[in-house]
């Protein structure tokens, strides 16, 4: 397959998967208020910040709003296309990176991908995202779901799907330990009166971002402490969004891509993976709280950063191969440096 | 449907002078007019949200909402009777042999300057000629693989060659998706009327990319390079490697190694054999055509030249395109073939000639002027439209460079039934068939029927409004 087109599925599943997790994050964000009363907008605000500063866009942010309420919130990760990582930027993207490789993909996967971005530039996106955002929300939610299934059961399981699957896991990975950070964010517990903790609704709320409360509450018996929801969602071996999973899914796929059984590794990114993974199979909760749960979750944010920045130079831009091309007043950075900014403009 | 319609003065595709219905638009006419108004808006609109949902649309640039609109499209067809196309057909066939010995003898031999038939000047300063690829070999000495060469129909019925779209002519894949969409809105009509299939396309079109691969093996490598997803004709590209089942690659995604082609995949470097390539040849090699090109691909001219690699269409058949080579092409038939050219021109007067010049600055305000090098329905001067101002700015134009001029009468295109904003009225187009030369010479039955959809207007090009049509040409 082509390096380009690799490139591209990957930031294809990237920014749907994007788009479905700031749908959920703001979703959860907003019921989580209704459960609290009479809360003045400065304690709003306070529960707003966190959300912006857990996605790493608050300098974005900070130079198109003056303050971090409800509705700015809002609007700056729903439908400002100022925000470069707004759920219809997002969608966006992912459909121009659809269209660009439109000779990949099964018409209806395109098709999906098609209608949702028509529908969010349409005046009822709007309308509904304004005087209705839970049903806006689960509708970006469904169309997000939609074209997974429809992934799922159109492509063929080959080098297309694997490199598809790292892009899924990877913003998968990294939106989960941004979810969980939110705890670190948010002011202290307002419903339990513990002091400097979040309380359990903000657990729960986070669990509900992750689309996690049913199966934790089967496998913890509703026992909602912090040990346990960082257990849950960074060590979990079957639940499709812990942090570990996400990774064992990232390094089946490299190896898969390069054929080389898993445990050993043929470049970068798989070994990178493979100590990741590796970590999480055998590290604990009590390590996250010795170290810190925002360090830790950084600390993981930085390694899948590093991952994807391999998967990059392996298998995109190959500067070894590129190196043999003639050596005229064009030379290879400039191939090199298009695709760089190409990656810049995606993340 | 049909109620009120009338041909006015111009020939009508579907209606004789006097009103009747021409026979081979029988059983269309009858189809369509036992249509009620409702019934055919729905099929319309049944068109209009395929091509939507396939997302062929053309992006409205400076919008930051990224609004898209669709090719506008006429759902009543052109239909063509078997025997018009044979003779389209065997005029078409005729004119590529000969622009293809015309081309291979201008870059080797060139007898056809030694024989004074076109003034040497002509080819030397035509601007897409390329003296740097005489003596270059191509396989099968074809260079012209696909051609979109433009027909109009004037008043009197007659088929003429507008001109020769020799370079990256597009438009292919409106084609097929207009049938697609028509066969959608009006399942089971096309059987029943018979009209000829255009699905082959692809597939011809894959054959003489095999065909002209440099290496002999059975499964040679073929891509299709294109400018990139912002380039306007991206859903024609895509389409067209996705239905030949080839990869689609940008300038980046190809190196040179030792004057051979590779592109890069995730398992490392794939020869490529033979480049569909949909861009100019001036931004095909940064190294040797135009420097400041970041579409191209470094190394590529010396890989052609070396034999390594096959592109359709070759270097350098834009001279044919030169709309001053075009006033020459019946001669060249005569030329190369010892034949009578079976589809004419539109008569031509070339402003480099003194007697033609005068003619032609005599007679402006009925005259249609073109640059020689311009496409797209740019650089051009509609002389009856023209105001005062713009009459003598084109004068000066002239004068001041007669090579780059041409000017034609105003030929009073043919006109179709068209569905206008609640009526059916005649609008002006113009046809343009895809011809493929590769083992042998292939025409899909059919083409891109191209429909002004202003009323009166003379200019059928998209990028000025105009809009197509399917075209139908039936078995019998």
């Amino acid at each position: 397959m082509l390096s380009r087109v690799a490139n591209t599925l990957y930031w294809m599943v990237r920014n749907v998967e994007r788009a479905d997790n700031l749908a959920r994050l703001i979703d959860v964000n907003q019921q989580l208020l209704l459960d609290f009363e009479s809360l003045d907008s400065e304690r709003l605000r306070a529960f707003w910040r966190p959300i912006i500063l857990s996605t790493g866009d608050e300098e974005t942010f900070d130079k198109l709003y003056e303050k971090a309420g409800s509705a700015e919130v809002i609007r700056f990760l729903t439908d400002d296309r100022r925000n470069p990582n707004s759920i219809v930027s997002c969608i966006a993207l992912a459909r121009e990176n659809a269209r660009t490789i439109r000779d990949q993909l099964a018409d209806e996967l395109w098709e999906e991908i098609n209608a949702l971005h028509l529908y969010l530039q349409s005046d009822e996106a709007s309308f509904v995202a304004q005087n209705d955002p839970t049903k806006f929300y689960a509708l970006i939610r469904r169309a997000a779901l939609a074209f997974h299934g429809i992934a799922a059961s159109t492509t063929a399981r080959n080098e297309a799907w694997e490199f598809m699957d790292l892009g899924r896991y990877l913003e998968r990975a990294d939106k989960t330990t941004r979810f969980l950070d939110i705890a670190n964010y948010l002011p202290a517990g307002v419903d339990a009166g513990e002091t400097g903790s979040p309380g359990v609704l903000h657990w729960s709320a986070i669990l509900r971002s992750c689309g996690a409360m049913g199966a934790f509450r089967a496998e913890y018996q509703g026992d909602l402490t912090p040990e346990n929801v960082v257990k849950f969602l960074i060590f979990s071996h079957d639940f499709p969004r812990s942090v570990r999973f996400c990774l064992n899914r990232i390094d089946q796929s490299l190896h898969r891509i390069s054929n080389t059984p898993r445990g050993t590794f043929s470049c970068e990114a798989e070994r990178e993976a493979g100590r990741l993974f590796s970590h999480l199979s055998f590290a604990s909760a009590g390590e996250v709280f010795d170290m810190g749960l925002h360090e830790y979750l950084d600390s993981l944010q930085e390694r899948f950063n590093a991952i994807g920045g391999e998967i990059f130079e392996t298998y995109v831009l190959m500067p070894e191969r590129v190196q043999s091309r003639p050596s005229d007043s064009f030379t290879p950075t400039s191939t090199a440096l298009a695709w760089q900014m190409e990656q810049q403009q995606q993340q | 449907m049909f109620e009120g319609y009338a041909p006015e003065k111009f020939y009508d595709e579907m209606f004789s002078a006097t009103g009747t219905v021409r026979d081979h638009c029988g059983p269309l006419y009858e189809r369509f007019n036992g249509l009620s108004e409702r019934d055919f808006l729905s099929r319309k609109a049944t068109c209009e949200l395929y091509f939507l949902r396939q997302g062929i649309t053309f992006n409205v640039y400076h919008d930051n909402r990224g609004t898209e609109r669709i090719f506008p499209f006429d759902p009543v067809p052109r239909v063509i009777p078997a025997d018009e196309w044979e003779h389209l057909e065997a005029g078409l066939t005729q004119r590529l042999l000969a622009l293809n010995l015309f081309l291979h003898d201008i870059y080797h031999d060139q007898n056809i300057l030694r024989d004074g038939v076109i003034p040497r000047h002509y080819i030397e300063n035509a601007k897409h000629y390329r003296p740097e690829f005489r003596g270059v070999n191509v396989p099968g000495d074809i260079y012209i693989h696909i051609c979109g060469s433009d027909l109009i129909r004037g008043g009197d019925g007659v088929y003429y060659v507008l001109e020769d779209n020799g370079r990256c002519p597009s438009g292919a894949s409106y084609l097929l998706e207009n049938r697609n969409a028509l066969k959608r809105a009006f399942p089971g009509l096309f059987d029943s009327l018979g009209v000829r299939s255009v699905s082959s396309y692809p597939r011809d079109l894959l054959d003489m990319l095999h065909h002209i691969a440099p290496r002999r093996t059975d499964d040679p490598v073929c891509v299709l390079l294109t400018p990139g997803c912002h380039n306007s004709a991206y859903f024609e590209h895509c389409y067209l490697a996705r239905e030949m089942g080839i990869e689609i690659v940008e300038g980046r995604d190809l190196v040179v190694i030792d004057n051979v082609v590779y592109m890069r995949t995730t398992h490392g470097l794939v020869r490529v054999d033979t480049i569909y390539r949909r861009i100019d040849d001036d931004f095909l090699d940064p190294t040797v055509f135009r420097k400041d090109s970041v579409l191209g691909v470094p190394g590529l001219m010396n890989a052609y030249r070396a034999g390594n690699v096959s592109l359709a269409n070759a270097i350098g058949t834009g001279v044919a395109d030169d709309k001053v080579i075009y006033y020459f092409v019946p001669k060249i038939i005569e030329y190369y073939l010892g034949q009578e050219p079976i589809l004419p021109n539109v008569p031509t007067y070339l402003a480099s000639e003194e007697e033609d010049l005068k003619y032609i600055l005599d007679h402006l305000p009925e005259l249609v002027v073109k640059a020689a090098n311009e496409s797209g329905g740019y650089g051009m001067l509609m002389g009856p439209q023209a105001t005062k101002e713009e009459i003598a700015a084109f004068r000066e134009r002239i004068i001041a460079d007669p090579r780059n001029y041409i000017a034609q009468p105003v030929v009073s295109l043919s006109r179709s039934p068209t569905w206008c904003e609640g009526a059916m009225e005649g609008r002006h187009l113009d046809l343009r068939p895809y011809i493929i030369y590769g083992r042998d010479i292939k025409i899909v039955p059919g083409g891109l029927t191209r429909v002004a959809l202003t009323k009166g207007s003379l200019v059928v090009n998209s990028s000025q409004g105009g809009g197509s049509k399917d075209t139908w040409v039936l078995r019998h």
